[in-house]
């Protein structure tokens, strides 16, 4: 390691070690920050206690405004120590609603850019159902928005971003990744569950971040940005995805592209991470 | 009907009884059945995801929305919007059965996310630009293959029948990861509203529009089949006449009692979005 690399080394500042109200803090511009529905405001799951689990007094989501670059902005960051970052009908609430009020604002006229820290193994099974239905919601409203404002999205780590809240992020007009982040429908645990250790070992970590990990999901095309875990590289690249706007079109608008390429793939041949790398190269958008 | 009618899938008897047809279109995949058929006085698009045993993924075989699913999903809807770009907006009706997501590490690889993701973009794309889209569920709505297929549309109804299951996780899938029996899991649901997997205790959370009753969910008679049209139509009328968005899920009786926490949430929320 040279001194300069050192020197770089020593002034970095994980991102990732941060709590969602750390983030939140650390992206938007230094200066007034507002948080939204925070625990003082004791809005917490009124389904937890009855199954024997002490409930947090923001739910795990937290909402803060502020402004990037100058703009005004929300951060909408999920928890990912709390629960592993699942979510519940009062997170998901907060989520979905915030999302709404950044819509109600852009088409006043007056847009509030939307960043979504995704830190989430997707519903939380206690709360099943209504995280189930919240998460459809949350769809919803980043599908609306996006017509207006770019949503921008972040996969940081170390908790990943799983289940239905994955839909979420591959929603989003730009996303941000870390080496540590993970990117899947189905966590690496629940595949192991359902179809057996010789489909995916879920303790085998380079296997695991092979397929899903942040720097493939770079790789193949399936995130904008790759950056270290560094407070000042996510908060840049996150400013430069608004300051590049939304892409003309969405991947998840992208149906006949992708469908060329899932195509091509033979599914019963021999597919990895590197051999997927030299068929689906990134485009940048 | 076909001979093989025990081996059908539900998806598969009712979208041949509302279309009249099986639905195996051109371009495939035979997983995702679609017609455009009837329905009152006007064309609608039907949808439903149906069990293929050659299918390309095998983790996608037995009725599980994988990776060639979603995004067929995705372009079936996309046709309809561009179709009727014009024109009026025909209704989309997703005939929902499906088992779960395709689990499996070429799934994970190839970014079953996104598929899936489309295929909720087409869906609310099509309910914002005017579309009404309404979701039957016949069967099995399950987590991340509900939100895919079904759970964007303004209408949600539903057969009141026992082997019609709304879940974040199958029943077993759930019992396995939470370490728990499948009569624990059960017993959890009678405990706790939401995670009840049955259909009339999904009902009470406030989202269901209409749950249809004396209904053979297996074999639908004739009388069964013009009734659930009957429902279907009205409910393509209401989606027509309403806002494009999902707040009425918040709105009904049912959820202004069990989702309270989500209304006084927003409430707060808005209050305090612009306050000094």
């Amino acid at each position: 390691m040279s001194a300069g690399d050192l020197a770089r080394a020593l002034a970095r500042r994980s991102f990732v070690e941060l709590t969602a109200r750390e983030r939140a803090r650390a992206l938007l511009d230094a200066g007034e920050q507002r948080e939204l529905l925070g625990p003082f405001d004791r809005l917490h799951s009124p389904w937890l206690e009855r199954q024997g689990i002490v409930p947090q007094e923001d739910d795990g989501a937290v909402i803060v405004r502020g402004r990037l670059d100058g703009r005004e902005a929300v951060a909408i960051a999920i928890e990912g120590r709390f629960q592993g970052g699942s979510i519940g009908e009062v997170a998901g609430a907060k989520i979905a609603g915030a999302l709404d009020l950044a819509r109600a604002a852009a088409e006043r006229g007056a847009p509030v850019l939307p960043v979504l820290l995704l830190e989430t193994g997707g519903v939380r099974l206690q709360e099943a159902n209504l995280g189930l239905a919240v998460i459809a919601e949350i769809h919803a409203s980043v599908v609306a928005l996006r017509r207006h404002v770019p949503v921008v999205g972040v996969v940081a780590g170390m908790v990943g971003c799983f289940g239905g809240m994955s839909l979420a992020a591959a929603l989003c007009s730009r996303l941000v990744v870390t080496r540590q982040a993970r990117l899947g429908m189905n966590g690496p645990e629940v595949v192991e569950q359902e179809a057996g250790v010789e489909e995916l070992d879920a303790s085998d970590r380079p296997l695991v971040w092979s397929l899903v990990g942040g720097e493939q999901r770079h790789a193949v095309g399936l995130a904008d940005a790759l950056v270290e875990d560094d407070v000042d590289a996510v908060a840049g690249a996150v400013r430069e995805a608004f300051r590049r706007g939304a892409p003309h079109v969405h991947w998840s608008e992208e149906v006949e592209r992708f469908e060329r390429r899932l195509a091509a793939i033979d599914p019963a041949g021999a597919l990895d991470g590197a051999a997927l790398r030299r068929l689906w190269k990134r485009e940048d958008r | 009907m076909s001979e093989a009618n025990g081996a059908r899938s539900r998806g598969e008897t009712w979208l041949a009884a509302l279309t009249g047809t099986d639905g195996i279109a051109a371009g495939g995949p035979r997983s995702v059945r679609v017609a455009d058929a009837p329905l009152g006085d006007e064309r609608a698009r039907w949808l439903a995801v149906v069990p293929d045993p050659a299918g390309r993924f095998p983790r996608a075989r037995s009725g599980e929305v994988g990776l060639d699913e979603a995004w067929a999903l995705a372009r079936r809807v996309r046709e309809a919007i561009a179709g009727d770009a014009r024109g009026t907006r025909r209704p989309i009706v997703a005939i929902v059965d499906v088992a779960s997501q395709a689990y499996g590490r070429r799934e994970e690889l190839l970014g079953i996310h996104l598929a899936c993701a489309a295929a909720v973009d087409a869906y609310a794309t099509a309910r914002l630009l005017g579309h009404p889209v309404v979701a039957l569920l016949v069967g099995r709505a399950m987590s991340g293959a509900f939100l895919a297929h079904g759970y964007q549309a303004n209408r949600l109804l539903a057969l009141d029948d026992p082997g019609v299951l709304v879940h974040a996780m199958g029943k077993e899938a759930t019992a396995r990861v939470t370490r728990r029996t499948v009569a624990e899991v059960e017993q959890l649901g009678r405990e706790v509203l939401p995670m009840a997997y049955d259909v009339r205790s999904w009902a009470r959370l406030g989202m269901l529009d209409r749950l249809i009753s004396g209904v053979d969910a297996d074999a639908p008679s004739h009388e069964d089949v013009r009734r659930v049209r009957g429902a279907l139509g009205e409910a393509v009328a209401d989606a027509r006449s309403g806002p494009r968005d999902l707040l009425r899920r918040l709105a009904s009786p049912a959820s202004r009692e069990l989702r309270a926490a989500s209304t006084e949430v927003r409430r707060r929320l808005a209050a305090q979005w612009d306050a000094v």
